[in-house]
């Protein structure tokens, strides 16, 4: 069977007055019917420029686009603005970080609702609003009737997100792509909406792309999970694989920066030194070299391509570190050790 | 809510009260001609003046006539008499008000239907050739004196002294009632004047609104949902960004029932605008004061009704 989605060889350009910035440079995943991938990466990863563009909102913003995402067995890249308009919000539907600035805010949000079910279904306006007191019960509002008559600042921040979420599942969408849809939100409402997209992801059977910059938001709900990095994705795994044998320096730092229960409270957290590279003038090499404790000079000036590991097809990364030495590597960090001491011990150590 | 409309009404009185001080105060500190010599004739003899001044009551201290003036327009809504002709002020501008809310209103839908539509278009289809030209366009609108502006126009347009005969000119203008065809032909032009600076600030006051909103997230969302572009536009984004504008236009209104002085004036509108410069010319000053009371009025009660409108336009804003 293929895939729900494949995105194939993507990439994304802004040209600007700076010059063409490379948001998304060459990416390829798939998400199957039913199942959650994550997109982790930093901000200017190019996470959500390439989630907005396979919704077709790219197409808005003078983007220069080409490779292929196929959605349902069909190059939604090369579909009309009319064809994409009614995929839009009915086979793929979005929910965005801030749902305050999300929804419109002279509009009420039973009405905005009901515009998301009439733009795509011939209902009559009582049966729209019907579905819309359905759907805002079904994502926890309470009293939906009332509530269907507020506005979007008469509710609470953990509301909107569900009324966002309702109204991108209104069309009952096959893909539900999340932009980073719990990072406004306070830490206690984040376990709850974060819930909430899990168990309606496994009521509704919808496939759900996840684009976070925090890994324990993937961790709990997602199956498989693509790192990404300056535009493009440095690794991709099953979430287990992703936590438990990391290959790429970049996940590794990711994972040493976030607190973990099973260490001791006084262990400092392993901050990822420097900035994301400018994507206008990418680095050399490996994109990630300027910031990476373990670069040697190769590193520099060759540029590493996404693969499969050697005993495991199905995790791929792009490291130019022998596999070998990656996983020792991770081994003596997992032990606590920090990557300068790593470093010195494993790569200077002759063994890269 | 209702206690915030009676702290506005005290307001506006308040305002109201400071505005006719004001003026006192100009009429009597600046020069200008004694208006008692001025209705003496030629060769006035000193008792003929002191007699006239007397007439007018300009041989009261000033906070007295204040005070004279003030009774009359409370107890009365009694604004005084002319100088110039003995009527009284308030029929004098009650009588011009009908001109002033035909030019302004006229005015009003000219420069919406010219203003709005460009600045749409411009907004959407920013940079193009269409945009530049018609920005550029505005510049020059806003930019011309409207008195410049009208006496070009009556030059190139005029029935009676312009290049080709097209519209009526200055001083035909005819009540509605007496006859509507008349009163249409002979505002054409003052309203294509008076609205043309307004047209273009319109458009791109709403121009830069619209790109503003453009890029708010909730527009995004719109998108996001499958509206038609057409909606997402046509009601999303401009449901934000003529809010704005409805304000602006509010204010404008209020303004230019006040009277539209240059243009009444060039082209010889009965309004109050040229009652007011009457007033001026004529060291006249219970025309002045009263003139310029009732284009208070009018701006002090537009800012009102806008604030009061503001809340049902944007449900965010509360009143209390």
């Amino acid at each position: 069977m293929s895939p729900l989605l494949e995105v194939r060889d993507l990439r994304v350009s802004f040209s600007t007055d700076d010059g063409i910035v490379h948001a998304v440079d060459g990416i390829s995943y798939t998400v199957d019917s039913g199942k959650v991938l994550g997109i982790v990466g930093e901000s200017g990863s190019g996470k959500s420029v390439s989630a907005l563009t396979v919704m077709g909102l790219t197409r808005f913003q003078n983007a220069e686009v080409s490779g292929e995402v196929m959605f349902d067995g069909q190059d939604i890249l090369l579909a009309s603005d009319q064809e994409m308009r009614r995929i839009r919000g009915n086979e793929i539907a979005m929910i965005f970080q801030d749902p305050l600035s999300s929804l419109h805010p002279f509009y009420k949000v039973g009405r905005q609702l009901v515009e998301a079910v009439q733009s795509h279904q011939g209902l009559s306006n009582k049966q729209a609003r019907d579905r819309a007191v359905e759907y805002l019960a079904m994502v926890g509002i309470p009293e939906p009737k009332r509530r269907f008559e507020a506005y979007p600042h008469e509710f609470s921040g953990g509301m909107r997100q569900r009324a966002m979420i309702a109204m991108a599942l209104i069309n009952e969408p096959r893909l539900l792509i999340a932009d980073e849809p719990t990072t406004a939100l306070d830490v206690t409402v984040q376990a709850q909406i974060l819930d909430l997209i899990a168990r309606l992801q496994r009521e509704l059977d919808t496939a759900v792309i996840m684009i976070t910059h925090d890994l324990g938001v993937v961790a709990e709900v997602t199956d498989s999970i693509a790192v990404m990095y300056a535009g493009r994705v440095v690794e991709m795994a099953d979430k287990r694989e992703i936590f438990r044998n990391p290959e790429h320096p970049y996940t590794w730092g990711l994972l040493q920066s976030i607190p973990r229960l099973d260490r001791p409270r006084d262990e400092p957290l392993v901050p990822i030194p420097g900035r994301p590279p400018s994507l206008i003038n990418l680095p050399s090499g490996c994109s990630f070299h300027p910031r990476c404790p373990y670069v040697r000079q190769r590193h520099r000036e060759v540029d590493p391509m996404l693969e499969p590991l050697p005993d495991d097809p199905g995790h791929t990364a792009a490291c130019l570190l022998p596999s070998e030495t990656r996983k020792r590597i991770w081994q003596e960090l997992a032990a606590g050790k920090q990557p300068e001491d790593v470093r010195a011990e494993v790569v200077e150590g002759g063994l890269a | 809510m209702g206690r915030y409309i009676i702290r506005r009404i005290l307001w506006v009185i308040l305002l109201l009260f400071v505005v006719s001080a004001v003026t006192f105060l100009i009429f009597y500190t600046l020069p200008s001609a004694d208006p008692a010599v001025l209705r003496a004739g030629k060769s006035p003899d000193p008792t003929l003046i002191a007699q006239i001044r007397h007439t007018l009551g300009l041989d009261k201290p000033v906070y007295v006539q204040y005070y004279r003036y003030m009774k009359g327009i409370i107890l009365h809504f009694d604004f005084g008499f002319s100088f110039q002709d003995s009527q009284p002020v308030r029929h004098e501008i009650f009588s011009r008000l009908p001109a002033t809310i035909s030019l302004t209103f006229g005015a009003v839908v000219v420069w919406l239907l010219i203003g709005l539509p460009v600045g749409i278009v411009s907004a959407i289809r920013r940079r193009s050739l269409a945009d530049r030209v018609s920005m550029g366009g505005a510049l020059l609108a806003i930019s011309a004196p409207v008195y410049w502006l009208g006496l070009v126009a009556l030059y190139l347009f005029a029935k009676d002294i312009g290049l080709i005969h097209i519209f009526d000119g200055a001083g035909t203008y005819t009540g509605l009632t007496a006859n509507p065809g008349r009163w249409f032909g002979s505002l054409i032009l003052p309203w294509l004047v008076l609205a043309a600076s307004f047209a273009a600030f319109y458009a791109r006051l709403l121009r830069a609104n619209l790109i503003d909103v453009m890029g708010e997230d909730y527009i995004r969302t719109a998108r996001a949902k499958g509206l038609p572009e057409r909606r997402v536009i046509g009601r999303h984004a401009m449901r934000s960004a003529i809010t704005p504008i409805v304000t602006v236009l509010g204010l404008d209104i209020g303004i230019l029932l006040g009277g539209a002085i240059l243009t009444e004036t060039v082209f010889n509108i009965p309004g109050i605008g040229r009652l007011a410069y009457e007033g001026i010319v004529n060291a006249d000053l219970p025309v002045i004061q009263g003139t310029v009371l009732f284009g208070a009025l009018f701006i002090v009660v537009a800012n009102f009704i806008v604030d009061i409108a503001y809340a049902f336009l944007d449900p965010r804003v509360r009143y209390s």
